[in-house]
């Protein structure tokens, strides 16, 4: 889709919604450069969210929903979950479908949005709670990386199921005491981004969300790569603070702390040669972009 | 939207669609499917079922179809592969698991392709929690179902039964009792179910082996003309592909609310999805001349079926008919939506109604017993559990002892 068809009717201007006036005054569609600086100039593509007070989630959804490359023609899947709250909220097609299934709906959607769209590169992004990634999806996540299905997965590990009230999940960390693992959890937590890695994903990057600058880089690169190569797979850290009996103000502490060194959330990047080759070709174009930007005289004051 | 037919020769609103006329990569001109079914020369083919499933996808302009093995139906999946790679299909892999298959197939139908899948017995029930999904997304997808046993000890035999867990998935459900039907009612399927006032899934069910693995002969247009595509933008939900603006709304919301808002929002789209299924109604019967057949109606006995099972009833009535004994028949093409009036109205002045059914649970005579006065009338049976065919003379048996007459089948022997 183009920027241009995000406008408003003019017959029904007056009934459409303030937000929505915002959304096609000043939303940052079609513009090149969008980024996490974008925040706070111009309308965001989340309204509001339900999660509770405080929750990572939704500072990780904002932080996303700014560093797509191209909303304008970006489809999310998502899944059951604290995520499926927020998703009505989004002002970027999406599909809920059912618990689990997510990367298999990608997998027809992105096909088909190749084969009618062949001249536009429609992005596929699913972003899913850890429960829907790992455990009760996990066949399908992984699936679609054997397929080398070109899409991105986002995994928001809390490290537990937290919709259905704070159950064990397979990337919970072993010991931990939760619904279902009365006496801890007995085995380790899921390595998934090795398994991403083994199974055929030319991006993947473990990151908590409390800097948006690295969380826009993992989703740019993500997406690019997806693109032009195959699966990427990007798993955050959000902590489900309302499980592990935090504070609303706690969150951005408990993820410095898990992301600090030995912490279970040090950030790890890992690209194919490739990748990283794709990567710096596009950096250096942009830098090049930019150089030839701020050389250039404005034509008028 | 619903407005009438144009010609009274069209049987159901004719096509508009802008590549009406013009010829697909293959050299196929698109058709509208009034013309391909009644102003086209059919030409009789001696195939099988699986072969039958073949010919209607190479002249139904699918989008996407995804494949997983699981007899009887591994034949016509892969023989759609083959189709594929001879270009009549833009997208066709295997998925790993019917669950995955049919989330793969509503992904390709969000985007806006037109999707045909095929499944059978344990696919059918692995598969079992998208359905409702898809009717609840309001995604057109076709599944052909060839069914087989479902229980335990496994049956790869022809057995209804899993019919009976689709009957509340949402799906439109027609049974087709030979490969003519089935060829009919796969291309007709796709024209009733992408209405835009239905835009419901539909399961084309037969019976596995019966249908899949015999040969029968089949009228068929010929295979230069196919059927106009599916046009996503008259679906009466957003097609998902960012083309038109992103109001924050998304197909299939989550309403998890413990209010009445979230309430009435679900009722409400529950009822669409059945309104919608009885909108289906009106292009359904005349596209396939009614949602029964009938004949001799005026007979005190009727045999009530769907499936082969009418087939082995016409047998039956032939051999009734030898000893003076006088059936009916009513042959109920669409299970869902359920020709409610049409099969009161059949059954009217029928005495003794049986049901022959390829499955333990009876599940088609409950839903005639559901519907006609003085059900009583209704016997159901006889039943043949997966791995058994029902012989005609097994029919023949139900009613003579219902009627009092003496049977000579061995298991009438002894005290
Ligand atoms: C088939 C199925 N099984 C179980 C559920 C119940 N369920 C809903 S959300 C959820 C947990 C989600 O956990 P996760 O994916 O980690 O996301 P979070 O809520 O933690 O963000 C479960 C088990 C369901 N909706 N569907
Ligand atoms: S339950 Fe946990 S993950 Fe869900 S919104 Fe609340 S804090 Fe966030």
């Amino acid at each position: 889709m183009s920027k241009e068809k995000i406008t408003l009717c003019e017959d029904l201007a007056d009934i459409m919604p303030p937000e929505y006036h915002e959304l096609v005054a000043t939303a940052t569609y079609g513009k090149e450069d969008r980024g996490w600086k974008d925040i706070g100039n111009s309308k965001e593509l989340i309204e509001q969210h339900s999660l509770c007070a405080g929750c990572p989630e939704s500072i990780a959804f904002r932080y996303i929903l700014a560093s797509l490359p191209n909303p304008e023609d970006t489809v999310f899947v998502g899944s059951t979950g604290c995520t499926s709250l927020v998703f009505p909220h989004v002002a970027v097609q999406n599909i809920h479908s059912l618990f689990g299934n997510q990367n298999a709906i990608a997998s027809g959607l992105k096909r088909t949005l190749k084969c009618r769209f062949p001249d536009v590169e429609k992005d596929v992004v699913v972003l899913a709670g850890d429960g829907a990634t790992v455990d009760i999806g996990l066949d399908m996540t992984m699936q679609s990386w054997f397929r080398q299905e070109k899409f991105t997965t986002i995994c928001f590990d809390n490290e537990l199921y937290a919709n259905t009230g704070g159950q064990e999940s397979g990337l919970m960390q072993k010991g931990f005491v939760a619904k279902m693992a009365p006496a801890g959890k007995t085995f380790d937590k899921v390595r998934l981004p090795e398994i991403a890695r083994e199974a055929g994903c030319h991006y993947v990057a473990l990151l908590t969300v409390s800097k948006p600058n690295r969380v826009e880089r993992a989703i740019r690169n993500a997406v690019y790569i997806a693109r032009e190569l195959g699966p990427t797979y990007v798993q955050l850290y959000t902590p489900c603070i309302l499980e592990i009996g935090k504070q609303s103000m706690e969150g951005l502490d408990e993820m410095k702390d898990a992301e600090s060194i030995g912490g279970r959330f040090v950030m790890k990047e890992y690209m194919t040669d490739e990748a990283k080759k794709m990567i710096e070709d596009r950096e250096a174009e942009e830098k090049a972009k930019r150089k030839a930007a701020k050389g250039k005289k404005p034509v008028s004051a | 939207m619903n407005k009438q037919v144009d010609s009274p020769k069209d049987k159901i609103i004719r096509s508009q669609h802008v590549k009406l006329g013009t010829k697909n990569k293959k050299d196929q001109t698109f058709t509208d499917v009034n013309t391909m079914f009644y102003d086209t020369e059919m030409t009789p083919n001696f195939l099988t079922g699986s072969e039958v499933i073949r010919a209607a996808i190479k002249i139904a302009s699918v989008g996407t179809s995804v494949a997983y093995p699981i007899t009887p139906q591994s034949e016509a999946a892969a023989l759609i592969g083959e189709l594929y790679s001879e270009g009549y299909l833009d997208e066709y892999f295997r998925g790993e698991s019917e669950f995955a298959v049919m989330g793969q197939c509503a992904g390709a139908s969000f985007a806006g392709h037109r999707v045909f899948t095929t499944t059978a017995g344990p696919g059918t029930l692995r598969a079992m929690e998208n359905f409702p999904m898809w009717a609840g997304s309001r995604l057109p997808i076709q599944v052909c179902v060839t069914m087989r046993g479902i229980n335990s000890p496994l049956s790869i035999q022809p057995d209804t039964l899993e019919a009976h867990f689709l009957l509340e998935s949402g799906m439109l459900m027609w049974h087709a009792e030979t490969a003519q039907d089935l060829f009919d009612f796969i291309l007709k399927g796709f024209i009733v179910a992408e209405q835009p006032d239905v835009h419901l899934p539909i399961a084309t069910m037969c019976d596995g082996f019966f249908v899949t693995h015999t040969k029968d002969t089949v009228l068929l247009p010929p295979d230069d003309i196919c059927l106009t595509p599916y046009d996503p933008y008259k679906s009466p939900v957003p097609c998902m592909d960012m083309e038109c603006p992103p109001v924050r709304m998304m197909r299939d919301p989550f309403i998890m609310k413990s209010n009445y808002i979230s309430y009435m929002t679900h009722a409400s789209w529950q009822q669409e999805i059945r309104a919608a299924m009885e909108r289906s109604r009106k292009h359904t019967i005349p596209l396939l001349d009614g949602l029964i057949d009938t004949h001799d109606l005026d007979r005190e006995i009727l045999i009530v079926s769907s499936g082969t099972a009418v087939s082995q009833g016409r047998e039956a009535i032939r051999l009734l008919e030898e000893e003076g004994i006088k059936v009916g028949l009513v042959k109920i093409k669409t299970i869902r939506p359920f020709p409610h009036e049409e099969v009161k109205e059949a059954t009217k002045n029928a005495k003794h109604i049986f049901v022959p059914e390829f499955n333990m649970a009876g599940w088609l005579a409950r839903e005639i017993k559901a519907i006609v006065p003085d059900n009583h009338r209704v016997v159901a049976g006889p039943h043949v559990a997966g791995g058994m065919t029902m012989p005609s003379e097994v029919i023949v048996e139900e009613i003579k002892k219902y009627l009092g007459m003496k049977v000579s089948s061995i298991s009438n022997r002894g005290s």
